[in-house]
């Protein structure tokens, strides 16, 4: 078996004082799509954020190992060079940047100023935008600013096209997107998926399961990983729901000992 | 150690800081000594071989300046001392209309600051001005074919005096406020624009002013005048090299805007953070015409400027965009007034300040309606962001409205640089230097893409280095 490119060991992260992330372990192989499932609250968004690093979800302890080196004290702009991307659950607002702009200093970071010619990355970005349905005007609107909620996911996609990350972390980028635009996301996520590239697809719902298919389906309850299986378990849960599972894992329950 | 705190040492560092901080040996045809008198304001006006009207003027203008007080309203003036100040400066002795025959090292500064590159590329006429004179100015030919008059303004006066005793005066009389005053006594250089009527400029004609000597008073006078159905653009950019002395620039800028004209007025100031920046800028648009302030304030140690327009005819429509960036040991203390005179008038206000190191940037403005002007628009915003807990930021908006029937709104906001924001722009490989550059870059955009592209890249530039000039 390869290296892994992403091993999370016993991860706890704290928000504001509250624990989170209560002994979280997972381990991502290049070329595995890896599907996380589980309620509201379970920390879903806790781990994406955590994995980014961002400065307000902070490990309190446990490693985080990223091609073989512990990542959990760099900053996010560090990550992102170094190939992580997040694809974000409710993406921000920039006012006044224009998306075009922003990519081109975002990609410029990541790949290297030198690497990114201003013509070729223009004919890049025109590509990319018309695979994922998006209009050309977009590059001069402001990033995320007035975009309705399937627009904003497309775009996630769309800079993750551009930035070519190693791993990516897909939170719940199926929300807010009807049938057919959530079909031309997961082509558009399909395309790109290369067999070094480890991916984390954060969801809810099985459905976007049906086009981006898992290799694993890990169930997150109360910050843990509570149960792991195939690509049938997402389909058990859909039939079962998660109640049962809130039951013997949540947060009233019977502790469990970390990493056991 | 010890020479750290030093004078020297501390200019050195803000030099260093500030591209335009370098200064030039003086080698002048004229300096006078410091401190304004009577005798001094006649031996200007004698150099300059004016007419008996324009001294009498002056001399007027000084007995007002004289007599008013020191404003006390608004920022602190208290730094200023009239007697340290060398009112008239006298780089060469003409303003010259061959960029080859200006002196030398006028020429290299102004050749460091991009001056005549900038007009080879886009601009259709250019003046230069270093201390207290025009040392250069150029048209394009067909503009001037056209009836186009771009001077300086004491060209004009001597070329054109009937036109300059027409209006010189009539939108800032001299005892509007202290300043305008002391131009009024002093005045030395500027520009001076008559556009024909139904000619449209169609690129930008530009100033640029440079003031170089330690505790140097610079006084331009500007007056722009477009004929109905005209339409002009008018830039203007000033630097100065960083001493520890501070110098003063008092700068009066009238506007007349006739029947259907339309004038743009840009400013992009970079002064060095020790210009004490006082200028008076009004306007008059009269029956559809429009007049619109693009004002850029960053630098300089404080600035006090509101631009005003002055609605005097139905439809006539006023705008006045601008932003402030006012960091570490900068008070910024501008606005715009607004004054509806006619019915059927209108006006937007747009302010956007940034503060920063314990910086202070204010909004001052006025909207008054006379009893008469019925129907009228207005619509002022003023959105200000902190970037630290040591920086601060007013607004002190005064409505005037003397008429029931009317559209009046105004907002203002406050807001500090999100931290999911700098995340989000982060997260995807940006420093967080950079990410917080982009997001400022961002607040101002609404007043970059009103400017010329040129314009707008040198100003997300100084942006830059603005908020570089905190790090560490
Ligand atoms: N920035 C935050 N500030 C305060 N609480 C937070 C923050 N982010 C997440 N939480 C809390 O952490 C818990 C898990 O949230 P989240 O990770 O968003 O769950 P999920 O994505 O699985 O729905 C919730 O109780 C939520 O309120
Ligand atoms: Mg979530």
């Amino acid at each position: 078996m390869s290296d892994p490119l992403l091993k999370i060991e016993n991860l706890h992260v704290a928000v504001e004082g509250k624990q989170i992330l209560r002994g979280l372990n997972l381990t991502v192989r290049p070329g595995e799509i890896h599907a996380i499932m589980g309620p509201n609250g379970s920390g879903k968004s806790t781990l994406s954020n955590a994995l980014m690093g961002h400065p307000s979800y902070l490990v309190t302890s446990g490693t985080v190992t990223y091609k073989g080196q512990q990542i959990q004290e760099l900053p996010a702009d560090e990550r992102a060079r170094q190939g992580i991307f997040l694809a974000f659950q409710y993406p921000t607002a920039i006012p006044g940047v224009s998306l075009g702009n922003f990519l081109l200093a975002a990609v410029r970071n990541v790949r290297g100023a030198a690497n990114v010619k201003p013509l070729e990355f223009r004919k890049e970005l025109m590509a990319c935008m018309k695979d994922l349905g998006i209009r050309q005007d977009f590059a001069g609107r402001y990033v995320n600013e007035g975009f309705s909620g399937g627009e904003k996911k497309r775009v996630e996609i769309l800079q993750m096209a551009m930035l070519r990350p190693s791993l990516a972390i897909l939170d719940e980028t199926d929300s807010g997107l009807d049938i057919d635009a959530l079909r031309i996301v997961a082509e558009g996520v399909n395309r790109q998926v290369t067999p070094e590239m480890g991916v984390l697809v954060i969801t809810h719902y099985q459905r976007l399961l049906d086009y981006i298919k898992p290799d694993f389906v890990h169930v997150l309850v109360s910050g843990r990983i509570v149960q792991s299986g195939g690509p049938e378990l997402a389909l058990e849960l859909e039939a079962r729901g998660y109640d049962e599972l809130l039951r013997t894992h949540g947060a009233d329950a019977a502790p469990v000992v970390a990493g056991a | 150690m010890a020479d750290a705190s030093t004078e020297a040492a501390i200019v050195q560092q803000i030099r260093s800081d500030y591209k335009y901080g370098f200064s030039d040996a003086e080698d002048y045809v004229f300096k006078s000594g410091k401190g304004l008198t009577r005798e001094l304001i006649m031996q200007i006006s004698r150099l300059k071989q004016e007419p008996e009207w324009m001294l009498d003027i002056r001399l007027k203008a000084f007995e007002v300046f004289k007599s008013k007080p020191m404003p006390t309203w608004g920022a602190d003036l208290s730094g200023i001392d009239f007697d340290d100040i060398h009112y008239y400066v006298r780089p060469s002795e003409k303003a010259e209309t061959n960029w080859d025959d200006v002196p030398e090292y006028i020429k290299n500064t102004f050749d460091k600051l991009g001056i005549p590159e900038a007009e080879r590329k886009f601009l259709a006429g250019v003046s230069a001005q270093y201390e207290s004179e025009v040392v250069y100015h150029s048209i394009r030919e067909d503009l001037e074919k056209l009836g186009v008059i771009f001077l300086d303004m004491d060209g004009a006066l001597r070329q054109f005096p009937e036109i300059v005793r027409q209006y010189f005066g009539t939108v800032i009389p001299m005892s509007d406020n202290k300043f305008a005053a002391l131009n009024t006594a002093v005045w030395s250089g500027g520009s001076f624009i008559y556009v024909p009527e139904g000619v449209k400029v169609d690129i930008p004609l530009q100033a640029y002013f440079r003031i170089n000597a330690q505790s140097m008073g610079q006084f331009e006078r500007t007056l722009i005048i477009t004929a109905p159905g005209s339409f002009v653009h008018y830039i203007e950019g000033c630097t100065a090299p960083v001493y520890s002395k501070d110098s003063l620039h008092a700068a009066v800028v009238e506007l007349i805007a006739l029947e259907g004209s339309k004038i743009r007025y840009t400013t992009i100031q970079n002064w060095s953070n020790n210009v004490y920046n006082l200028v008076t800028k009004r306007a008059k648009a009269f029956r559809n015409a429009a007049v619109e302030w693009i004002d850029g304030n960053l630098g300089s140690k404080i600035t006090m400027k509101y631009p005003a327009i002055f609605l005097m005819e139905e439809g006539a429509r006023g705008e006045v965009l601008s932003i402030a960036f006012a960091g570490k040991g900068q008070h910024q203390d501008a606005g715009a007034k607004m004054v509806h005179l006619a019915p059927h008038t209108s006006s937007t206000v747009l302010s956007k300040s940034i503060s920063k190191d314990g910086g202070r940037a204010s909004y001052r403005g006025l909207v008054k309606v006379l009893p008469k002007a019925e129907n009228i628009r207005s619509n002022v915003r003023c959105d200000a962001l902190i970037l630290d807990p040591e920086s601060r930021s007013d607004t002190y908006p005064t409505m005037d409205i003397g008429n029931q029937n009317v559209h009046i709104g105004h907002e203002a906001t406050v807001s500090k640089v999100g931290d999911e924001q700098v995340f989000y722009l982060m997260s995807r490989g940006l420093s967080e230097d950079d990410a917080i550059t982009m997001i400022v870059n961002g607040f101002f955009e609404p007043f970059t893409k009103e400017l010329p592209l040129e314009y707008a890249v040198e100003l997300n530039r100084l942006i830059k280095l603005e908020m570089e000039g905190s790090v560490g």
